[in-house]
């Protein structure tokens, strides 16, 4: 099964933290969330670790994938 | 160092710096201001013609070099666009208005408030407002839309080369710039002392991220204090400094470059507060994210130069006065279209989802 993701890609803060936000309320699974900038990396990391998330971060070439699980 | 310890230590000195400004000569409770300078520099450049606020501020040429060269250093600029660049422009306009209805941006608030002037309360206050009802906004599903990488590399480098253009202005005088001899144009710290505290400002700003919108929304909306932080520490250590210079005044009566109008400093904040929520930063983190090869971001500061100029043309602009019947009209009607923007703006990304 395939597993959703959220391309946050060209949004400036905080929408890209929003995006992940909702989608840790709506989603049950694991999913990807793709992250292009330094800050929103900073902001969803420090959010994630408050809220007690388990998420590891690939780096890609100009974009982070961030694999939150549930 | 943590990101934690880190922004608060930038605060800390850039509460520090904004009181050294005012002391090296900066007008009072204006050691950093971004709608003063902007304005300012609209002024020198000649787009309005009142004459006591116009000068070539090197403190903002100072945030986007600083901004930029961390940027670069760090491999941060990446130049982009797209994300509804006009309403961008527009709504930098209605903000530096708004912030010159109640006489500085957010982070003069602050500054105001840590050399005691009590009138900015009721800025502090409309401007949590504002930024609560653009948190309601953004739950509601406003957005400004994606911004797109497929520009030119060099694009990067026009917001720098433009202010790089001002400092070269403001060096060689040519009698096409308007530098004042009255008023707050006139008071200025030494040229090379404020550009200095303007790159170690722009520096510390993109290191840390610091912005005075994202400390309260970031509250309102996840109840992060990261940013709050750093902006408590701005105040704080202005407090300090001001106390121990003797720059500190408390209290409601002749409080320098404001007035004392309730019901207008706190609109003018509230449109303040909306705009940069909406926005994605508050005027100083706008400039930064310009320096950073946002394109919107500078477009954005472009609006901020010519709302300014539009402020004084159309006399929008309070003065320690108060606000005259233009800025009054202008203040509703700002708000007014600010909150049209963001229904529809809901509105048609609810609908875009189906």
């Amino acid at each position: 099964m395939s597993k959703k993701t959220i391309d946050t890609s060209g949004f400036s803060c905080p929408q890209p933290l929003l995006m992940v936000k909702k989608a840790l309320e709506s989603e049950s699974q694991d999913f990807s969330a793709i992250i292009d900038t330094e800050v929103a990396r900073e902001n969803i990391s420090r959010f994630l670790d408050n809220e007690n998330v388990d998420y590891e971060v690939e780096k890609e070439p100009e974009r982070y994938i961030f694999k939150i699980k549930r | 160092m943590s990101d934690n310890k880190f922004i608060i230590i930038s605060g800390g000195i850039i509460g520090l710096l904004a009181a050294l400004l005012v002391r090296a000569g900066n007008p009072a409770n204006m050691g950093i201001c971004m709608a003063c300078f902007f304005r300012d520099i609209a002024g020198g450049l000649g787009l309005h013609r009142a004459d006591i606020v116009q000068n070539l501020r090197p403190e903002i040429v100072g945030f986007v070099l600083g901004g930029f060269v961390l940027a670069k250093y760090k491999g941060e600029v990446k130049p982009r666009t797209g994300s509804n660049p006009l309403l961008r422009f527009l709504m930098g306009a209605f903000m530096a208005i708004g912030a010159l209805v109640f006489l500085g941006c957010p982070w003069r608030m602050i500054l105001r408030l840590s050399g005691g002037d009590l009138t900015a309360i009721a800025g502090l206050i409309g401007y949590l407002a504002g930024i609560y009802v653009g948190v309601l906004f953004l739950r509601q599903g406003f957005t400004l839309g994606r911004a797109y990488y497929n520009v030119n590399p060099a694009s990067g480098y026009v917001i720098p080369a433009v202010f790089l253009g001002v400092m070269v202005f403001r060096l060689a005088n040519p009698e096409f710039i308007f530098l004042s001899e009255a008023g707050p144009g006139s008071q200025f710290a030494p040229v090379g002392l404020a550009l200095g505290a303007g790159l170690l400002v722009g520096g510390l700003a993109q290191r840390s991220r610091i912005c005075t919108a994202g400390a309260f929304r970031d509250m309102f909306l996840i109840r992060d204090n990261h940013l709050l932080n750093g902006v408590l520490m701005i105040f704080g250590v202005a407090l300090a400094a001001n106390l121990v210079l003797g720059q500190f005044n408390l209290g409601f009566a002749e409080q320098p470059v404001a007035h004392n109008e309730v019901i207008w400093n706190f609109l003018g904040m509230t449109i303040v507060g909306i705009t940069a929520v909406m926005l994605g930063g508050c005027p100083l983190r706008q400039t930064i994210l310009a320096s950073e090869g946002d394109l919107d971001a500078g477009l954005t500061v472009v609006g901020l130069i010519v709302g300014a100029a539009f402020a004084h043309n159309f006399g929008l602009a309070a003065s320690p006065e108060g606000v005259g019947f233009n800025g009054r009209v202008a203040t509703i009607l700002i708000l007014a279209i600010v909150l049209i923007i963001g229904f529809v703006n809901v509105q048609q990304n609810n609908r875009a989802k189906g």
